[in-house]
């Protein structure tokens, strides 16, 4: 019977990330379901890339890996593939996951590798001071868009459902127990599973947008999140800089990369 | 046992891989390498290997990453500009220490440069590519046999030194087609085992110690790694203080550069008493073989030292062949690359550079009408 403690280097603590950060929850939130869902840690393997969440290698009793700035999903899709009994979790920022590495997001979810992706989405880049990524909303202080940012930011989860993902949740990192529930639901769907955080950058993206204390920071984000339930009922004009909510895919329809070139194996094996 | 066939260059590559234990590939298509991915995706999944086509270079050589860390040996081909877009992979693999293997079949630069003609131009960007002081192995073939005999050795320098290495082909050896004996690699010639033992509580990922290299423990496996191209200690973690850093550097150069004499791989031919010599590597160095015969038939002591490995470069066995030689010219397709490196060997030798850069292999005959003078 494993434990959260089995999971955690405790002598690690505390953790270098700034107070009012989504990253620890994120860590936190992993390192449970890893202990709900009773899996060996010598079969868990975290791979991230570079920022604050790429810090997160530190603390988790598994073996780890640090990828190149963007190249997270590529690394886990070799590390999935060459042994199909890892589990593999790949933690990423907005700026590792959906910006630099975006051309591996779609992919990777497009080939459907069989890997659990959480981006932890802060809208900006924490580690280099505060710039502005491809999910910094439009209009937006960040310290590389003094005057308000001009461009137009991904839907995230949107454009992984898009790429035929077979599974695709969304929460704000104040959503731990659904956070914790999600992870443990991508990490049991065979194929891509990928989960997007909404979390505070309070040093950086809070702060140059006048946001608050980490607490009054939390709860704006929370008002911009609108369950997928409730969404339903509500215009375009009423959603409008909203984020939808809760479980957004979940088919069972999809085969995943893995699976289908074994059999690939085994028919060219018996020709 | 002898398995004698006629196939091209870059198909041996994927059969020297294959019988060395490689068991994945991950790359992207590019002229002239994609042989070698297209013969990946046809033998792999027989051997119970995996093929797969990413979206560019760099995912390329970090999914080749991921599965040599899962303990599948893994490599990738590609040319010029690819191999521009995975420098700073080839980097991370270096400072994680992880085996991998990354071919060259170098083309006409810079940039896109000639995509169908042959050059050898990325000599130096095997060398020093990717950012900071390190060592690297780049090995360089000039026969179809040597395509599959060098890429096997590739693999045991990967695990043996726990390093990227580079197999740096041409669009000339890639390209043609030769007989080449696809025989069984001896025991002692796969590429060592990961043997790992002991209480796992005591496996350290790294141990900075260029005689005593760690085996890199597979994911999954009850020895916990962490990896990261940070700055590390031991254990994998982030360690940023100045002597650690000094400490990382000088260990990454002299584990390649301590050991030169076991990666150093040389042919000669008519050396023995040769006082006009060649030294020369891949394309150039057939080239420079035809010279060497048609100079003896004249009458000339000519031979020909061929650099198979590149990288370290084999500062012995070139300062030797300056030694004993009148006059030593180094033909390349390039404008002398290695040339430079012969002559920082140079004590006094007529030293001569045969460059060229046309897309187009040297002829024998221009060989020998570049040292006519010097004879």
């Amino acid at each position: 019977m494993y434990t959260y403690n089995d999971y955690i280097k405790e002598e690690k603590l505390p953790h270098i990330w700034c107070a009012g950060c989504g990253n620890g929850i994120v860590l936190n939130a992993l390192l449970h379901a890893l202990a709900d869902m009773q899996i060996p840690p010598e079969e868990v393997v975290i791979v991230t890339g570079s920022g604050c969440l790429a810090r997160l290698v530190t603390y988790p009793n598994t073996s780890t890996i640090k990828m190149l700035h963007g190249r997270v999903l590529a690394g886990a899709t070799g590390i999935k593939l060459a042994n199909p009994n890892l589990k593999v979790f790949c933690l990423m920022g907005d700026g590792d996951g959906a910006t630099i590495g975006g051309n591996h997001l779609i992919h990777c979810a497009r080939r459907n590798i069989d890997v659990t992706a959480i981006i932890c989405n802060n809208f900006n880049y924490g580690m280099t001071g505060g710039q502005y990524s491809a999910t910094t909303p439009y209009g937006a202080i960040t310290t590389t868009s003094r005057y308000g940012l001009v461009e137009e930011n991904f839907n995230m989860a949107e454009l992984v459902k898009a790429c035929g993902a077979p599974y695709v949740a969304r929460c704000s990192a104040t959503d731990v127990l659904n956070l914790r529930k999600y992870i443990i639901e991508a990490t049991q769907k065979k194929g891509f599973g990928f989960i997007e955080v909404l979390s505070a950058c309070v040093t950086h993206y809070g702060k140059n947008n006048k946001m608050g204390d980490a607490p009054n920071m939390m709860r704006q984000i929370d008002s911009m999140c609108v369950p997928a339930a409730r969404a339903k009922n509500m215009t375009e004009e009423e959603l409008a800089g909203k984020y939808i909510t809760g479980k957004l895919v979940d088919r069972n329809d999809l085969i995943d990369f893995g699976t289908s070139y074994q059999r690939l194996r085994e028919e060219v094996t018996a020709k | 046992m002898s398995n004698m066939k006629f196939m091209q260059g870059n198909e041996a590559v994927a059969r020297g891989a294959i019988a060395a234990g490689a068991r994945f590939f991950a790359g992207y298509p590019i002229t002239p390498s994609s042989e070698i991915a297209e013969q990946c995706s046809l033998l792999l999944p027989k051997v119970g290997g995996t093929f797969i086509q990413m979206e560019d270079e760099m995912a390329s050589l970090a999914a080749v990453e991921g599965a040599s860390c899962a303990g599948v040996m893994g490599f990738t081909a590609t040319s010029g500009p690819g191999f521009c877009i995975m420098q700073e992979h080839i980097g991370h693999a270096l400072m994680c220490e992880i085996p991998c293997v990354i071919v060259v079949v170098q083309r006409g630069g810079p940039s896109t440069g000639l995509a169908t003609k042959p050059a050898q131009g990325d000599v130096m960007q095997a060398r020093w590519g990717c950012n900071g002081d390190h060592s690297i192995i780049a090995l360089s073939p000039s026969s179809v046999e040597e395509c599959y005999e060098l890429t096997a050795k590739a693999f045991y320098f990967a695990e043996k030194y726990r390093t990227p290495v580079i197999v740096l082909s041409d669009g000339i050896t890639g390209k043609m087609y030769e007989n080449v004996n696809l025989r069984e690699l001896g025991e002692d010639e796969l590429p060592p085992k990961r043997e790992i033992a002991g209480d796992p509580a005591d496996y350290r990922t790294y141990n900075f110690d260029p005689d005593n290299i760690p085996p890199l423990a597979p994911f999954g496996t009850a020895w916990q790694t962490h990896l990261s191209s940070a700055m590390h200690n031991e254990l994998g973690y982030s360690f940023g203080a100045p002597e650690n850093a000094d400490r990382c550097v000088r260990y990454l150069t002299d584990k390649i550069e301590k050991h030169i004499d076991e990666i150093t791989m040389t042919r000669s031919y008519e050396m023995e008493d040769a006082d006009v010599v060649f030294i020369s590597y891949g394309c150039s160095a057939r080239s420079a073989r035809g010279a060497v015969e048609k100079l003896r038939e004249s009458g000339v002591k000519a031979g020909l030292l061929q650099l198979q490995t590149v990288w370290p470069f084999p500062k012995k066995e070139v300062t030797a062949a300056l030694g004993q030689a009148k006059v030593v010219a180094v033909p390349e397709l390039n404008l002398g690359q290695i040339f430079q490196e012969v002559a920082a060997c140079n004590k006094g030798t007529k030293l001569i550079s045969i460059p060229k850069v046309k897309g187009e292999l040297l002829t024998p005959q221009e060989i020998i009408d570049a040292i006519k003078e010097e004879m």
